[in-house]
C-alpha cells in the first residue's frame, strides 16, 4: 500500500559502508514508509545486501546515520519490530535442529529472559510453519531439507516474530513457483495489514504486482527510486547470454536430487 | 576382583564422592558440549584444557587448591581463545595452537618447578579415583549445577546464537555477550571434568556423546538431552570399570570414560547410517533422470507446458522454465533451450 504520506519507518542518510578498505555503499538516502512494500533490484554486487546489512545494524557505517521507527539504530531496541530473512543463509548447525526449533528461535524478540514459551508463542509458530507450507515436516531436521526448503524455514523465522518491518533477502531464490505463489499470498497479507516490506530481488516474478515501489542499485548507489519498472528496463534484453545462467541456488523441493547439495553454493 | 569386593570398594566414601563428581561431570561436559559441537568449535574444550594445565600447575606451586587456579586460567584462556576467534584473523587457528602448547608446556615447567614432577600432575592430566577430598566434590557438584541451570535457563537464546549469530543480532540478543558466557562455561565444566577424566581427555566428554546422540536424534533438545544421558552412563560406567581394574594395575578414570564413550558411539554409528537411510527411502521418490541433453525440438512434447501440464515451473531471469525429465527446458520458438 503506498502510502506518500505515511510515517518514515526507515530513514537512511548518506549511509556509506566501506568492507575491506573498498567502499561498497556510497552516500545513499532511503527512506521507506509505514505500509510500503519496496522492492530493491540491481546486478550482483552491486550493494542490495549490504545496504539491508547496514539497515539492520549488521554492518557497521562508515558515515552517515539509520534510524528505525524515528530511533537511531544503534539506540533501537524493539527488535520484535523488524523480521530479517538473510540471503542464502543455511538453516542447519553442527547439530540436528529441527525446523519447528529454527522456526521458534525467530520468537524470542517476544520472550522475556528465562520464560517458557506460553500459547501465543506456540500459535505465531503454527502459524508461521503453516504460511511457508511445512506444517508437516515441523519435526523435521533441517540439514535433510532441500535448499529451497531450508529457504522456507528461515522465512518462517522471521514470520514467527510477527514484526511490522521485514527486511527479505531474496527469499524466493530456489524456492519453487507453487511456494513462491504461497510466499507471495503471505506477504500480501501482511501488507494489507499495515507491514513494511524490503524485499531484494533479482527476479520479482509473482511478488510483482505486490511492489509499489522499486529501488535499484548500481556500484553501490542508488541509481533508481521510483514505482515498478517494466521487465525490459531492469533487464534489457529478452534472451540471456548463452553460458551465463546462474542457477544458483539449485531448484528447491521438490526436485532434490536434481541440485547437488545446496550447501556447496553458500558463502 | 570378585563382584561382592567391587561392591564394597563402591560403598567406601571415596568412591561415593568419585562417583557422584562422575555423575556431575557426564552432565555437565556434554550440555555445553552440545553448543561447542552446533558452533563447529570442537576443540574448544581441548584448548581450555591445555590451557587449565597451567592453572593446575600454579596451584600446585603457590600451593592453592589446583580447582580454583584452574578454574581462573582456564576462564581468562577461554576468553583469550573467543577474542582470537572473534576477530577471525586468518592464521587464527595458529594463534589457538600456540596457546595450546604454551598452556601444557607452561605447565608441565611450573610443576617441576614445584618439585611435584610427573606424578603430581598425572592425576589432573588423566584423572584419579582415589585423590578427591570431600571439599572438592562439593566444589565440583556447585560448579557442575551452575553450567547445567545456565545452560538450560538460556538454550533457547543460546541455541538461537550457536545456529546464526547474525540473526540473533538483528533479534536484539547479546552475541558476544552469550559466546564469551559459553566459553567461560566451557571453561568451568574442563574444570570440573578435570578431576574425573582429567584436562587431556576432558574434550572427549563434551565432544563424543553429542556425536553419539546426534547420531540418532533429529532435534538440538533432545541431540542435548540424549548426550546429557550417554555422558552420564559413560562417566559412572567408565569409573567403575577403573575401579574394577586397579585391583590388578593402576587405571586412572580419564582413558576408561573416554573409551566406553567412544565404544557408546562405535555401537550407535551403525544404527545412524541404517536410520538415515530408512528415513530416506521413507520419502517419496523423486521420479527424474540425469544427465545432460541439448535442446529438442517442440515435436518430442505431447503438449504445450503451462500452469497445469504438470510439469513444475521454475522462474529463471525473465522467463519460465518447465522441469521435465531431469532437466530445466524453456520454450523458445520452435524449440526449446535447456537451461
Ligand atoms: N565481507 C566482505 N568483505 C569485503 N567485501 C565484501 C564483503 N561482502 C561483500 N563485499 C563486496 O561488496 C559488494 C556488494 O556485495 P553485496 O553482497 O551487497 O551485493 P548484492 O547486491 O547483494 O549481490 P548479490 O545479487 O550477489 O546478492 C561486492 O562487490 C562484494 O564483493
Ligand atoms: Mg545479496
Ligand atoms: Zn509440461
Ligand atoms: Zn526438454
Ligand atoms: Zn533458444
Ligand atoms: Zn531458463
Amino acid at each position: 500500500m503506498l502510502n506518500p504520506a505515511g510515517t518514515a519507518v526507515v530513514e537512511a542518510r548518506d549511509v556509506t559502508v566501506a568492507l575491506g578498505g573498498r567502499p561498497v555503499l556510497r552516500g545513499n538516502d532511503l527512506v521507506v514508509r509505514h505500509g510500503e512494500f519496496v522492492a530493491l533490484m540491481g546486478a550482483n554486487g552491486s550493494g542490495k545486501s549490504t545496504l539491508v546489512r547496514a539497515l539492520t545494524g549488521l554492518r557497521p557505517l562508515t558515515q552517515g546515520s539509520v534510524l528505525l521507527f524515528g530511533t537511531p539504530l544503534q539506540d533501537f531496541k524493539e527488535r520484535h519490530r523488524i523480521g530479517f530473512v538473510p540471503q542464502r543463509g543455511t538453516a542447519a548447525g553442527g547439530v540436528p535442529s529441527s525446523v519447528r526449533e529454527v522456526v521458534a528461535s525467530g520468537r524470542l524478540t517476544r520472550r522475556p529472559l528465562l520464560r517458557p514459551a506460553g500459547k501465543a508463542d506456540r500459535a505465531a509458530i503454527d502459524d508461521a510453519l503453516e504460511v511457508v507450507g511445512l506444517t508437516g515436516m515441523a519435526s523435521e531436521g533441517v540439514s535433510t531439507l532441500s535448499g529451497g526448503q531450508q529457504q522456507r524455514v528461515l522465512i518462517a523465522r522471521a514470520l514467527a516474530g510477527e514484526p511490522e518491518l521485514f527486511f527479505l533477502d531474496e527469499p524466493t531464490a530456489g524456492v519453487d513457483l507453487p511456494n513462491q505463489l504461497a510466499l507471495a499470498g503471505a506477504l500480501r497479507t501482511l501488507s494489507e495489514r499495515g507491514a513494511t516490506i524490503v524485499l531484494v530481488a533479482h527476479e520479482l516474478g509473482p511478488l510483482e504486482p505486490l511492489v509499489d515501489r522499486a529501488v535499484v542499485m548500481r556500484d553501490g548507489r542508488i541509481a533508481y527510486d521510483g514505482p515498478p519498472l517494466a521487465h525490459e528496463d531492469v533487464h534489457g534484453h529478452h534472451h540471456p547470454i548463452a553460458g551465463s545462467h546462474d542457477h544458483v541456488p539449485h531448484v528447491g523441493s521438490p526436485f532434490d536430487t536434481m541440485s547437488l547439495d545446496p550447501r556447496e553454493d553458500r558463502r | 576382583m570378585s563382584p561382592a569386593e567391587l561392591l564394597d570398594l563402591l560403598g567406601r566414601d571415596f568412591m561415593q564422592r568419585a562417583l557422584l563428581a562422575a555423575l556431575l561431570t557426564g552432565l555437565a561436559a556434554p550440555a555445553i558440549g552440545t553448543f561447542i559441537v552446533q558452533r563447529r568449535l570442537a576443540l574448544l574444550g581441548d584448548g581450555i584444557g591445555h590451557v587449565a594445565v597451567t592453572g593446575v600447575a600454579l596451584g600446585l606451586l603457590t600451593g592453592t587448591s589446583p580447582t580454583w587456579t584452574a578454574v581462573v586460567v582456564a576462564i581468562l584462556g577461554a576468553v583469550l581463545i573467543e577474542v582470537i576467534r572473534e576477530k577471525g584473523h586468518t592464521n587464527g587457528d595458529v594463534a589457538l595452537a600456540l596457546l595450546f602448547y604454551g598452556g601444557l608446556a607452561g605447565g608441565v615447567l611450573i610443576t617441576g618447578l614445584a618439585g611435584d614432577g610427573a606424578a603430581g600432575l598425572q592425576v589432573y592430566l588423566f584423572g584419579s579415583v582415589t585423590s578427591i577430598s570431600s571439599t572438592e566434590v562439593w566444589y565440583t557438584a556447585g560448579l557442575a549445577l551452575v553450567v547445567l541451570t545456565v545452560t538450560l535457563g538460556l538454550l533457547p537464546q543460546l541455541f538461537a546464537v550457536a545456529s546464526d549469530p547474525e540473526f540473533a543480532k538483528v533479534a536484539g540478543l547479546r552475541v558476544r555477550a552469550y559466546n564469551l558466557l559459553v566459553a567461560v562455561l566451557a571453561a568451568v565444566s574442563v574444570t570440573v571434568a578435570m578431576r574425573t577424566v582429567g584436562l587431556l581427555l576432558v574434550s572427549a566428554l563434551m565432544v563424543v556423546p553429542v556425536a553419539t546422540s546426534q547420531q540418532l536424534a533429529r532435534s538440538f533438545r533432545s541431540t542435548l538431552l540424549w548426550a546429557m544421558v550417554l555422558g552420564g552412563v559413560a562417566a559412572v560406567g567408565g569409573l567403575v570399570v577403573a575401579a574394577w581394574l586397579s585391583a590388578r594395575a593402576t587405571v586412572a578414570p580419564g582413558p576408561s570414560i573416554v573409551l566406553l564413550a567412544l565404544a557408546m558411539f562405535a555401537a550407535t554409528w551403525p544404527v545412524g547410517v541404517w536410520a538415515r537411510r530408512r528415513r530416506r527411502l521413507a520419502e517419496p521418490f523423486p521420479a527424474l533422470g540425469t544427465g545432460t541433453p541439448g535442446p529438442h525440438e517442440v515435436d518430442e512434447h505431447p503438449h504445450q507446458h503451462g500452469d497445469d501440464c504438470g510439469h513444475p515451473a521454475v522462474p529463471h531471469d525473465d522467463h519460465l522454465d518447465y522441469v521435465h525429465d531431469g532437466h530445466r527446458h524453456a520454450p523458445h520458438g520452435e524449440h526449446y533451450d535447456e537451461h
